[in-house]
């Protein structure tokens, strides 16, 4: 954090999402990591006089948010877009039910697929769940619009949704502070018809949940959270989010409505706003949910032109209004150069790479999973056949064996150790009940590393760094039903491709734990390696691991010393000894 | 400065090299000018060695977090296919600070495409070019990991921020035990030629 003068601090959207909870008196915050929303739950846990956890997943950290709710403390939930999928479930019926106290759940949507599997937009969980939805466009406005989505959520008996966008929740801004309000247990008082959701109480509560969006309806229409910001009155742009920011830099002249709250939207404000201007446009990032529910008011707005994936921009967004206007857009002159693309990379030393060399070297047909690990799809080692949802890898490739039972002893579902816990689990209790023959391999790294390293039930720490019992995944797999389990060192290429084998032959459910820390959580002490250019034969088998330590120069490997892990994955390969820590005879 | 517009700065290089630190570091300075300022990156994926970009906008008032093609003023490059990769990003008067140093993406490791030659050159065509050896500058100081430091220096010199504001900067971001090292990269950065 950095302060200025005038006591403004520079924060991104996730870490002032954070104080907000934390000024506005949140009790428990909870979280499962993912990209954009981690930091989110980072932040909390640093305040005094805020409990924050990470759950095993999204679903549970809901279910623990709604109890410290009911019992009267302020909470939230964060996770990211996908995240909200695997919290549905509960999230569906505490539409039903509403909060005691302020409850809010943070959705991280991530427009232009920075770092998940899809691009999905989560506004529409609030007109599925008949929820309000708030987006804040700068971190100001996420710290502030978290305090007023607790007091909303309280004032109106229902969860809120704080809708972020990756451009959102990763940029900093300049925001003012406060200390922190501290609030007391509203009282609890056991309410079987509000909170027991048996079918008979389900149907009385629907009525209520009607009633209670008429209210919210009504209250969106003065919240200070949509404004007015007239201007030139040839245009008027309805606009939220990261969008509002683009629409200001193209045209900061132009008349807005800017939504804080988009959803329900505010009627009679869009109606106002659309007679004081010639032509109504609207201005979102991904699907056209504003624009769809503008034309449910009535009012005739024209199409932006803009597409509906990916992520918006300043100059989009000028090229869109210019054409409206009937302007010339401003000339973009340059073009990109064409260049070798750079994909991410498993790390020098990820202990990852050696199962996935092993996985295609043996040609096995590979169900995969979300986690750095995912990496091993991408060339030269293009060791996965699909890829899905988080936990999903056992489930599929049981799917495999029951269309096509053959497959088993070609099969291998490869996941990692907090991606198991999250869902895994109960697709191998699948395998287990429904007598499958198939193969796990858990790469565990002992951290979720893709998101920054956050801690999980086997990690023994948690997210406030207090040590705690640890869910051993062995015991895990063991308690499901498992009974072939080993535990092994995934640099052992010898070793790991003699336990395969033999699992795979086996006639019952195997789980092959692949167990060597995260190279970035534990650097090796190891000593970088290097290319004996005499002993070198140029074959190339060391440039098909995928190693970014290793580049090529005048048909041999260079291995760059500050990178080397000192894994040896590349010398165990090399069938001349052409790798070593060193070679005390090099001829020049 | 002038105020009118605010200055878009780019910087750009391979996950792992410290462009976040140099990220911190420039905003700091923006902020403790007293102006506005916007920061944006990318987390997540890019982390493991893949292209990354922090966007840092100051000025008066500032909107987008992010930068336009064809409107940055200054562009901090750690790598130099990194730097050709976000030259597009450029206004014809921008200036462009790159390290020497290069770094084989996958694509040109496994032979399937191959490193572009002459990148100072093709540089040139499109913004003002400035390179240093940024990574012998970090061993001068004492510290290969301070690369990114010295290459701030070097493009610190030219910006309208005063070397008291930098060196408070400095202090107000990184860590007192690798302050010193990173002091020493700043200074010979920022007197490189």
């Amino acid at each position: 954090m950095s302060s200025t003068k005038d006591d403004r601090i520079l924060l991104s959207g996730n870490e002032a999402i954070a104080r907000g909870a934390w000024e506005h008196g949140v009790r428990v915050a909870t979280a499962y990591p993912g990209t954009p929303s981690t930091e989110i739950l980072e932040a909390i846990a640093k305040y005094d006089g805020i409990y924050a956890q990470w759950s095993p997943n999204e679903k549970v950290a809901l279910e623990v948010a709604i109890g410290a709710s009911v019992v009267g403390g302020r909470a939230m939930a964060s996770m990211k877009h996908v995240g909200v999928n695997v919290a549905a479930d509960p999230l569906l019926t505490l539409a039903y039910t509403g909060v005691n106290a302020g409850l809010v759940l943070v959705s991280a949507d991530d427009p232009g697929i920075h770092s998940s599997q899809n691009e999905q937009d989560n506004r529409f969980y609030g007109r599925f769940a008949r929820i309000p939805v708030i987006e804040p466009s700068d971190s100001q406005e996420c710290k502030d619009f978290m305090g007023a989505a607790l007091h909303m959520s309280e004032d109106q008996d229902t969860v809120v949704i704080l809708r972020s966008t990756t451009r959102i929740s990763h940029s900093k801004s300049l925001v003012t502070v406060s200390s922190r309000e501290e609030r007391p247990l509203l009282p609890y008082s056991k309410d079987i018809l509000k909170y027991v959701m048996v079918p008979g109480n389900a149907l009385r509560r629907q009525p209520e949940v009607l009633s209670r969006h008429a209210r919210i309806e009504a209250y969106v229409e003065t919240s200070p959270l949509n404004r007015i910001e007239w201007g030139d009155r040839r245009i008027g742009v309805i606009t939220a989010g990261i969008a509002y920011q683009y629409v200001k830099d193209a045209y900061p002249d132009v008349s807005v409505l800017k939504l804080g709250i988009t959803y329900p939207l505010p009627v009679n404000l869009i109606r106002e706003f659309a007679k004081g201007v010639e032509t109504v446009v609207v201005i979102e990032e991904l699907e056209p949910f504003l624009y769809e529910n503008v034309l449910l008011t009535g009012v005739e707005a024209v199409h932006s032109g803009l597409p509906r994936v990916g992520e918006l921009s300043a100059a989009k967004v000028q090229k869109a209004l210019a054409r409206l206007l009937g302007e010339e857009p401003e000339p973009v002159l340059t073009v990109p150069a064409k260049v070798p693309m750079r994909p991410p990379v498993m790390c020098p030393g990820c202990p990852h790479r050696s199962v996935f060399y092993v996985l295609q070297k043996m040609k096995l047909m590979v169900s995969g999973d979300i986690g750095c690990y995912t990496l091993g799809a991408l060339p030269p080692l293009s060791a996965l056949d699909i890829f899905m949802s988080m936990g999903a890898s056992i489930g599929m490739a049981l799917g495999m064996e029951k269309a096509d039972p053959a497959s088993a002893s070609r099969t291998v579902a490869v996941i990692g150790d907090s991606t198991f816990l999250h869902s895994g689990v109960t697709g191998l209790m699948d395998m287990v009940y429904n007598k499958s023959r198939g193969t796990v391999i858990i790469l565990d790294n002992g951290t979720v590393a893709m998101t920054g390293h956050q801690d999980h039930p086997a990690t023994g720490v948690t997210a406030q760094g207090e040590e705690t019992r640890i869910t051993a995944i062995e015991d895990v797999a063991a308690g499901v039903g498992v009974r072939r389990i080993t535990v092994l060192d995934p640099f052992d290429i010898k070793n790991l491709e003699k336990v395969l084998r033999e699992e795979l032959k086996a006639e019952e459910v195997s789980v092959i734990i692949a167990r060597s820390p995260c190279v970035l959580t534990e650097p090796s002490d190891a000593e970088p390696l290097m290319v004996s250019a005499d002993v070198c034969k140029g074959c190339k088998l060391c440039a098909r691991i995928g190693c970014p330590a290793i580049s090529w120069m005048d048909d041999h490997p260079v291995i760059d010393q500050s990178l080397c892990g000192g894994c040896s994955l590349c010398a165990n390969l090399c069938p001349f000894d052409a790798i070593s820590v060193d070679f005390p005879t090099v001829e020049e | 400065m002038t105020d009118s517009r605010p200055v878009n700065i780019l910087i750009v290089g391979v996950g792992g090299q410290g462009t976040i630190l140099a990220g911190k570091v420039l905003s700091q300075v923006a902020v403790l000018s007293g102006r506005d300022v916007k920061f944006s990156e990318i987390h997540g994926m890019a982390q493991r060695g893949g292209s990354v970009v922090t966007q840092v906008r100051v000025g008066e008032r500032v909107w987008s977090p992010t930068i336009d093609p064809g409107t940055a003023d200054f562009m901090l490059a750690f790598e130099q296919l990194e730097a050709l990769r976000w030259s597009h990003m450029m206004r014809p008067d921008g200036v462009i600070v790159m390290s020497i140093t290069t770094i084989d993406p996958m694509p040109v490791i496994t032979g399937a495409a191959e490193y572009p030659l002459g990148i100072p050159d093709r540089l040139s065509e499109s913004a003002h070019v400035i390179t240093i050896d940024a990574a012998d500058y970090a061993l001068q100081a004492g510290n290969p990991k301070s690369a990114n430091v010295a290459l701030l220096g070097r493009v610190a010199r030219l910006m309208p921020f005063s070397r008291d504001l930098w060196d408070q900067a400095l202090s107000e971001t990184i860590p007192a035990r690798h302050l010193a090292v990173n002091r020493k990269a700043f200074e010979l950065g920022w007197n490189a030629l």
